[in-house]
């Protein structure tokens, strides 16, 4: 690890004053940033301790409904706090299904949203690749790709996005709040990551200097509490990333859906909301051809970007299970094994 | 630059100057309190043998910025035992053979007393095992540990029973 200056300001504005100057970055728990910076991937001349900033670790509820949460709020407090688990369990079951318990106690909100990519050749500084070094080129391209991108790619990068968190938050049209030299703003979680193009070291809307502060669920994101799952597809059953993954939520009404939202995990540089999906389901019956036809369109544009073509069918039938779980309903509490295909009794669904 | 901070570890005020900002919570435990019961297996979050309590979580101490933590309170496996008398959970790991080599073990033992205390596997073996998969056992003593964290769970809510009586 490279030295660096430390500094814990005790305001926001003093800690956006000291990120503005480039080879600046916050630090919240730790939990990416220090792994990336021991193993020489980022290389941080100062470190902006945010971690004792004032009122960023609190879940509020707003007036006219929604959730405010502070981001500084920790990852196992959000997905046990009775409330929002209640209001938003897809959410909750995401949070549940990543990393390990001891990483879910010290991860925070706003770190999650800014994770890295866990592309092998990213991690490895004696590999190529334009993320890190920009116009090195892609050793992912023709390397070791089967768990890589198969929406949005580009030659220059066919890395994905990690987290679980942020795939039903696009879903839900959750938003951040964002503080920076030029004010407080407002940006969709879904335009929060952006695609690699031929600028793939540019992973978000943040400029130098800005803070995520707080995210925000709509209430109108409520509605879907009754059918709302996140189903995850990991190489192995707990503490693993997501090979696939996708959050299905539904309004049912009168046996017909009324609204749907549809995203997928582990197939682009950012959480894939799926809207043509989301066009088939509202105003079908919940039923197998049309959760089939959904994901049709989901992956509709998908292609492998090398040894991944599985991933393309994986991310259909995890999607039409996910819609089928979610259509049975959301259940009493998150199951043993959060999002996982697998069940916690033997013969029994893995939602029993 | 101030590099001094102060912790409270195992009940013990420590003030320490650490000279370099680079110093994780586990490398301060064991190179300068010389606590070498927590240990260094990956060093990246992965294995989870340096878990400890921090405020009463358990964390990977391996990925906390020690500066970070300046005015914590630490609890290592050091400081789980009265005395001659073993934690509930200690005494479990024996009485089930919740190891075999031991290095994981203090990582295991710390991990399962702050599950216990989040309270959400209850006695449900499968909520065990998930709320321990951050803590890897190269000699796969698996089914021992889960033994262990259930028998230790039973333990402690009958202790906490009798001193609510």
């Amino acid at each position: 690890m490279n030295t660096f200056d430390y500094v814990r300001p005790a305001t926001i504005a003093g800690a956006i004053a000291a990120a503005a100057d480039p080879g600046a970055a916050y630090l919240a728990a730790g939990t990416n940033l220090l792994d990336l910076m021991k193993g020489r991937i980022s290389r941080p001349n100062r470190l902006v301790d945010i971690t004792r900033l004032p009122g960023l670790d609190r879940v509020e509820r707003l007036p006219g409904g929604g959730i405010r949460i502070g981001a500084l709020v920790r990852n196992a407090d959000l997905a046990h706090d009775r409330v929002f688990a209640r209001s938003y369990p897809a959410v909750a079951e995401a949070l549940l299904s990543g990393a390990s318990a001891q990483l879910r106690n010290a991860a925070t909100v706003g770190g999650n949203l800014l994770q890295r990519t866990r592309c092998g050749y990213f991690y490895d500084v004696t590999s190529a690749c334009n993320k890190r070094e920009p116009g090195a080129g892609c050793d992912a391209l023709h390397g070791e790709n089967r768990s890589h991108a198969v929406l949005g790619w580009s030659e220059a990068c066919i890395a994905t996005h990690p987290s679980d968190f942020c795939v039903p938050l696009v879903a839900l049209d959750a938003v951040v709040e964002i503080e920076g030299r030029a004010g407080r703003r407002e940006v969709a979680v879904e335009a929060l990551h952006r695609l690699p193009g031929d600028t793939p070291e540019r992973e978000s809307a943040l400029e130098p200097g800005d803070l995520i502060v707080a995210l925000r669920l709509p209430g109108e994101a409520g509605m879907f509490s009754a059918h709302a799952r996140y189903l995850k597809v990991r190489e192995r059953t707990s503490y693993a990333f997501a090979v696939v993954s996708a959050a299905a939520a539904l309004r049912i009404e009168d046996g017909t859906i009324r609204h749907a939202r549809v995203a997928l995990g582990g197939v682009a540089a950012k959480p894939w909301r799926a809207r043509s999906a989301e066009e088939i389901l509202a105003g079908s019956s919940p039923s197998d051809p049309a959760f089939g036809r959904a994901a049709e369109a989901a992956l509709a544009d998908a292609k492998p970007s090398g040894d991944n073509r599985f991933k393309i069918e994986l991310a259909r039938r995890t999607l039409r299970r996910a819609l089928t779980l979610a259509a049975a309903g959301t259940p009493e509490r998150v199951p043993a094994l959060p999002a996982s295909p697998f069940s916690s009794a033997p013969g029994g669904l893995h939602d029993a | 630059m101030n590099l001094s901070i102060n912790l409270t570890v195992n009940g013990v005020r420590r003030d320490v100057a650490l000279g370099d900002p680079r110093v994780t919570l586990l490398d301060l435990l064991r190179e300068r309190l010389d606590l070498t019961g927590t240990k260094k297996g990956c060093d990246r979050g992965q294995c989870g043998a340096c878990t400890v309590l921090v405020d009463g979580r358990r964390i990977n101490s391996c990925l906390a910025l020690a500066l970070s933590h300046d005015g914590a309170e630490i609890l290592t496996i050091e400081g789980v035992a009265r005395g001659d008398q073993l934690h509930p959970v200690q005494a479990a790991f024996i009485a089930h053979d919740g190891f075999q080599c031991g290095f994981c073990t203090p990582g295991q033992i710390m991990s399962a007393i702050g599950l216990i205390q989040e309270g959400q596997a209850g006695d449900d073996p499968e909520r065990i095992r998930e709320g321990m998969s951050g803590n890897l056992c190269r000699c796969a003593a698996y089914s021992g540990i889960t033994e262990a964290v259930l028998d230790a769970q039973k333990s402690l809510s009958e202790a906490d029973r009798r001193h609510a009586a």
